[in-house]
Parts: structure tokens; sequence; C-alpha cells
């Protein structure tokens, strides 16, 4: 499934960006927009100043956590559409584990760790039941992922609305906040917790080095290559195969513990933010190599941030910014199939 | 790499070149952000309508707005990170316009204590409220919906064959059991009063539906809500969101034979949607108060205050001095309207349906005979009241 990690394919790399800001300048052409400008105006929305700068790295991490945790399961050949849904229950478990905290007289210090070990727990538990699915019952990862994001959703809403409640509140908006010292510490006037960006950082080396210099992801690669003939070379597939769901969920269960302790502070309906699905346009986009996550997700952040001038400065919607996203993976794709057929052509 | 590197510093310097200039220093900015579309014929409507007014009579104001400013519509962001990008195009005060912008507010406040911050709809800057939060910059409007409501719940009264009135509720908590509970007191009043009816024959049912607007997957969708209330012989629904499905749905229901009116709600154009079922529209006006406290900010003698402006039954009709009113609709018979008028009538001239005895749905006293309610009674109510079916607080 996984094509070569060939690097060299640059040229090719930069004509299918191009064609994705032709189609979204076309897209702009169309409804009468100024293309020059909306594109401009991404551009400086992200990087305009420090403080624009700052909302873009602390976007990113979440980001980075989940393509980091997507990059060992397409390793392993795995299509982990559940990660939404692995977020989800992260932030819902690391939600659970400090509202235990709460007039417990702990360290705040001690129920963030806890926290976040939970969402960590969390996430890896929900990614462990796709993986189990798929060994034990022959379901898909695709289809339980499906299926396990929608009960994820759920679960958060019937939280929201039922024992998390505001107190005499019926609404969507969101759980009773946490108290205020359990979110992550941030920076002096800054939206951006360095213990955030620091575990993201973590996260994306970590997988790097599992990738690249050890065994078990030797075993995982080749389970991704060819599950078949690793089993007959005696590389134990299903157990690997777990492992992967397991890594990746661990991963995306600490995004969801950052988007509680660094974002919201409690849980709300969307608290995945959209990050998993985005993590695996991000991973697709650089080819599974973990070394251009980092400047793939900033620039992913840096869309969603600077996006949000399209409204205020033009009147165009932020959405824009999505499709963007999307036409970039679908004509770099394109584009590298192309190259493919005229390669074996050739 | 470094190619590379060196091609993103150009382009980046292109598009600082090519940005547009942030707006002009010397025009008052007004930043406002709202919860749904600028144009959602409803809630978010009418607080943009208001914004623009004061621009076009307030010399040397301008005005720049994001809407859909809540999780769903910008997943990843929060309201007090996009009032500062509304203070990054020069904006001297922010306006968060929803109650889910709470914290928002706060935050905000908290943040820039220079800037003015108006919390339209919240209670922080109330002394005697259970939420006062002391900052010198945050202030909060809500003009007194509560004495409008009791008319279109006068007019849902005045019209229903069958009795049965519907209450499409948006989320639960203080202000929404209050307007709900308004709704009833009106529809209960003329009900009994005005068409002689007994108060054991009038069901008012609320369903809540979970949030201000639809969220797909996320709240119960106001569309199906309204057509289980037009199916089930409730022939009018008083609207309490921020949209207009019960409008929307009233029209359908009445195109397909059933008999289905719609007390509207929040814009004061909404009837327009479809006005041979809209029996009239409960109306938030925020034009006076909005121009009255920007001026005295451009003038910078502004203070932050707790505003709730009742209906000026003086100045009914004047969009200039009132901040809240009942405009009847053209599906309002001749006979109901003049009832609704009656009522304004008595309002004016100091009729308080807020007088005990009252008691909570769960049949507590609430309001003793002789009294009326306080402000905080109003304000804080912790349930429905006695004879209205329909959630309290959720369970």
């Amino acid at each position: 499934m996984l094509k070569d990690a060939r690097v060299g394919g640059w040229g090719a790399r930069l004509i299918g960006i191009g064609l994705a800001l032709g189609f979204v300048a076309l897209i702009l052409l169309a409804t009468g927009a100024p293309p020059f400008q909306a594109i401009s105006l991404l551009i400086t929305g992200a990087f305009g100043s420090t403080r624009k700068i700052v909302d873009v790295i602390a976007t990113s991490v979440p980001l980075l956590l989940a393509t980091s945790g997507l990059l060992i399961t397409f390793a392993a050949g795995l299509w982990n559409i559940g990660i939404e849904g692995q977020i989800t229950l992260g932030a819902i478990f690391t939600v659970g584990a400090l509202r235990l905290f709460v007039d417990s007289g702990a360290p705040p210090g001690v129920a963030i760790l806890v926290g976040m070990i939970a969402g960590m727990i969390g996430g890896g538990l929900w990614a462990a039941l796709a993986g189990l699915l798929k060994i034990y019952g022959g379901v898909n990862e695709i289809f339980s992922g499906l299926g396990l994001n929608f009960v994820a959703t759920s679960a958060t809403i019937w939280l929201i609305f039922g024992p998390w409640r505001r107190p005499g509140v019926g609404s969507m908006s969101g759980t009773e906040p946490l108290p205020p010292e359990f979110a992550l510490p941030q920076l002096p006037d800054m939206r951006i917790s360095a213990w955030a960006v620091l575990l993201s950082l973590l996260g994306i080396a970590l997988v790097y080095i599992l990738l690249r210099g050890t065994y078990i992801g030797l075993k995982l690669k080749a389970t991704g290559r060819n599950a078949r003939a690793s089993f007959v070379l005696g590389i134990p597939t299903s157990r690997y195969t777990l492992v992967a769901f397991v890594l990746c969920g661990l991963l995306a269960g600490l995004a969801g513990a950052v988007q509680v302790t660094a974002v919201y502070n409690r849980l709300i309906p969307s608290i995945s933010s959209g990050y998993g699905f985005l993590g695996l346009l991000v991973a697709m986009l650089i080819n599974y190599q973990v070394i251009w996550a980092i400047p793939v997700a900033l620039f992913y952040a840096a869309l969603i941030v600077g996006s949000i001038q399209l409204p205020i400065q033009l009147r165009l919607d932020s959405s824009l910014a999505g499709v963007l996203q999307g036409a970039l993976v679908l004509f770099v794709l394109i584009i590298d199939g192309v190259r493919q057929r005229l390669r074996e052509r050739g | 790499m470094r190619k590379l590197t060196l091609l993103l510093v150009l382009v980046l310097l292109a598009a600082l070149a090519l940005s547009p200039a942030a707006a002009q220093d010397d025009a008052f900015v007004i930043g406002l952000l709202m919860v749904g579309p600028y144009n959602d014929n409803g809630w978010s409507q009418a607080h943009y309508d208001a914004a623009v007014y004061v621009t076009e009579n307030l010399e040397n104001t301008e005005l720049v707005y994001l809407d859909r400013v809540n999780p769903a519509d910008r997943p990843g962001t929060t309201p007090d990170q996009l009032a500062e990008e509304l203070l990054d195009q020069g904006a001297d005060v922010i306006i968060f316009n929803s109650d889910d912008m709470k914290d928002g507010a706060t935050a905000f406040a908290t943040n820039y204590p220079e800037v003015p911050v108006i919390h339209a709809s919240g209670d922080q800057h109330w002394e005697e409220g259970e939420n006062f939060v002391d900052l010198p910059n945050l202030g909060n409007i809500f003009p007194g919906m509560w004495a409008t409501k009791l008319l279109a719940g006068c007019a849902a009264a005045m019209t229903t064959e069958t009795g049965k009135i519907g209450y499409l509720g948006p989320l639960i908590n203080d202000e929404t059991r209050r307007l709900t509970a308004a709704a009833f007191l009106g529809a209960e009043y003329c009900w009994t009063e005005k068409r002689g009816m007994d108060a054991a024959e009038l069901e008012f049912r609320v369903d809540w539906i979970g949030f201000w607007f639809n969220i797909p997957g996320v709240t119960a969708d106001p569309t199906q809500v309204s057509d289980n209330f037009y199916n089930n012989g409730y022939d009018v629904v008083i609207s309490g969101i921020d949209t207009t499905e019960g409008l929307v749905q009233a029209k359908a229901a009445s195109e397909a034979g059933t008999t289905a009116f719609n007390v509207a709600y929040d814009y004061d154009l909404a009837c327009e949607i479809a006005p041979d079922v809209c029996l009239g529209a409960a109306v938030f006006n925020w034009r006076p108060t909005y121009l009255a406290e920007i001026t005295e900010m451009q003038a910078g003698t502004w203070t932050p205050k707790f505003l709730w402006p009742m209906p000026d039954y003086a100045n009914y009709d004047d969009v200039t001095m009132n901040s809240t009113y009942f405009i009847p609709g053209t599906a309002l018979s001749e006979e109901a309207a003049a009832a609704v008028e009656e009522l304004k009538g008595e309002l004016a001239g100091g009729l308080d349906l807020w007088a005990g005895p009252i008691n909570l749905q769960d049949g507590t006293p609430y309001i003793a005979e002789g009294e009326t309610a306080t402000p905080q009674q109003l304000w804080y109510l912790p349930q429905l009241l006695e004879g209205m079916s329909g959630q309290s607080v959720p369970e």
C-alpha cells in the first residue's frame, strides 16, 4: 500500500502544490474574490505577528501528536480512521481524572500529570479496541474506526448533557470547567504551553527513533509492507498490528489531553477539533516520512490560524483553508500517481 | 533546503506588502463576535444590524466582525483568541454576543484591562447577581425580554385552537428557564383572562434542543422538534432558539394542510420568511444601548454597566428608544392582536404577571401570594413553573 519513501520527487511535489494553489485560486476567481489577497492574508494571518506565530505553534501541537501516532499505524499498513475517537477518549479520560482531583488538595502538577497519563490510556484503549476488532473479529479498521468515532462523540455528548454538566444547565456548550490551576502553565502573556510543545516534539522524536532505529519499528514496517510474508517469516503480525494501534492511541490520547489542559479546560462536543483527520492528510502529504512532519504540521496549523482573516477581512468563508489542505494532498498524490505510471511505462 | 527557506521568506515579504492596512487610527472601531451567522434572521443578525446602525449614526465609527464563533464552526479556537484577531484589526471595543462566550469574554477582559468589553446577555457586572466578576472593563447588556415574552405567550394563547402550545427551547439555563416561563405566564393570563378558558385546559410544553442553534449530530434537530410539535396537535410553537426553524416548519406544515403558527424570536424582520404563519416576533433591539455605550466609549467616558433595559412602553414603536418589543405578525387575528395590545397596555400600567402565588414545576412555592418576583428570583429561576411540561433541568 505504501510507496517507497524515495526522496527526489520534490520537483513533482512542487508541481502538486502549485496545482493545488491554482485550484484554490480558480475557486476564488469563480466566487469573485481576489486570489492573491486571499492567499497573502492566509500567510500574514499566520505569521504577521509574534502572537500569531505562537498561535500557529500551539495549534500544531495536537496536530503533530496525531500525525506522530498515524505515522506508526501507516507504517504497519493500517488506516487508523478511528484517530478522532482516540483523541476524544483521551480528552474524556483526562477530564475524568482531573475531576477526581477537584478539591482534593493534591498539587496541581500531580493532577495534570495523572490527567495526561489517563488521557494516553484512554486513547490507547480505544485504539486497542479497533486493533482487537481487526485481529479477532476480522473487522477492517476503517469501518471499526468510523463506528468508534461515532461512539466517542456520543459518549462526549452524554457526559456533557449528563453527569458532567454545569449545575442547572443543559447545554452542549461543554462540561463544568475544571479549576484553572489544572491547566498546563502558559508562557507569560502567551497562549501557549511550553510543556505541550515539548510533548509534541518528544512524540515525533520517539516515532522517528522507533521507525528508523529499532527492531520493533522494523517489524512494524515489515508487517505493513507484506503481512503474510512477515507472518511466514516468523513475525507475530497480529501482535504488531495491536502494538501499532496502541502506540498511535497513546499519542492520540495525549493530543486529547493537550486539548483539555492547554486549550479548553473542559470537555466540549468537538474536543478533537478535527486534528485526527487533518493528521491523516499531513501523514499522506509527507509521504509518511517522519522528518517532514514538523514543518508540514506547522504549515497546516498556519492555514488554520491564517484562515480566520478570510471572514474578517474579505468576508470569505474560512473553510477555504480546508479546501486548500485537502487539495494539496489530492494533487500531490495525483502527481505521484502520474509519475509512477510514466516510470512504469518508461 | 536553503533555497526553500529563501523562497518562504520572499513569499512572506510579498504577502506582508500586499496585505491591506489595518483600520485607520482615528476611527473608533467596533469589534463584534457573533455566535451564529451574521445573517441568521435571528439572534446574531439582530446584533449585526445594531452594530451597522451605530456606524451609520455615530460619526467616525467602523465595524469589524467575525461570525460563527463557536467550537463547532471554528474548531480549535476560543472566543478570547478570536477577539484578539479583531483587536489586530484595530477594534476599540469587543462585543461578545453570546451566553456561550461567557468564559471567553471574562478571560479576554482580564487579559486586556484597557479594552472595553461588552458581554451581551451575561451578568458578570451585576453586583447583586450570582456571577459578579469585578473587572473595570467588562459590562453587560441584556434587554428585559421576559416582559416581551409575556406578549409572545399571549399571542400564542389567543391563537391556539387545540389549547396546546409548544416552546422550541434552546439549551437549559437560568436565562432560558426565565424566558420560557415568561411566555407561559403570558399565555396562561390571556388564555384565562382574555379568552375565559380554564387554566387546566392549556397545555404548555417545552422541548429543548441542547444549544442555541442546530449543530448536526450534536444537538437535537430543531426542524424535527418543530415538526413533532405541529404533527401532534401543538398548533402554535413559540421559538426560543437563535434561528428560524420553528417558523420555516410552520410554513411547511401549513402548506401540507396542518394548522400551524409560530411566534418568532430575536430579530425584527424574522416574520418576513413566512408571514402567513407568523404570529409576531419577540424582538431584541440592541440599537439604543449599543449606540449609547459606544458614544460614551468614543468620548472616553464609558464605565461598565449591567444594563437590562425594560420595554419602553411610552416609545414602544421607536427603534431608537425601545430595546425590546413584540411586533404582531400578519397571521395574528384582529381579536388576538387586540388582546395582545390590551395586555401591553396593562403591563405599561403596572400589571406584573410575576406576582404570587407562583409555584415551581415540582409544586414548591416560589413567589408567595401578594409578593412579586425580585430581580434575583427572575434572573435565577431554578425550575420551570407549575403548569408547564418539559425538563426544568437536564436529567
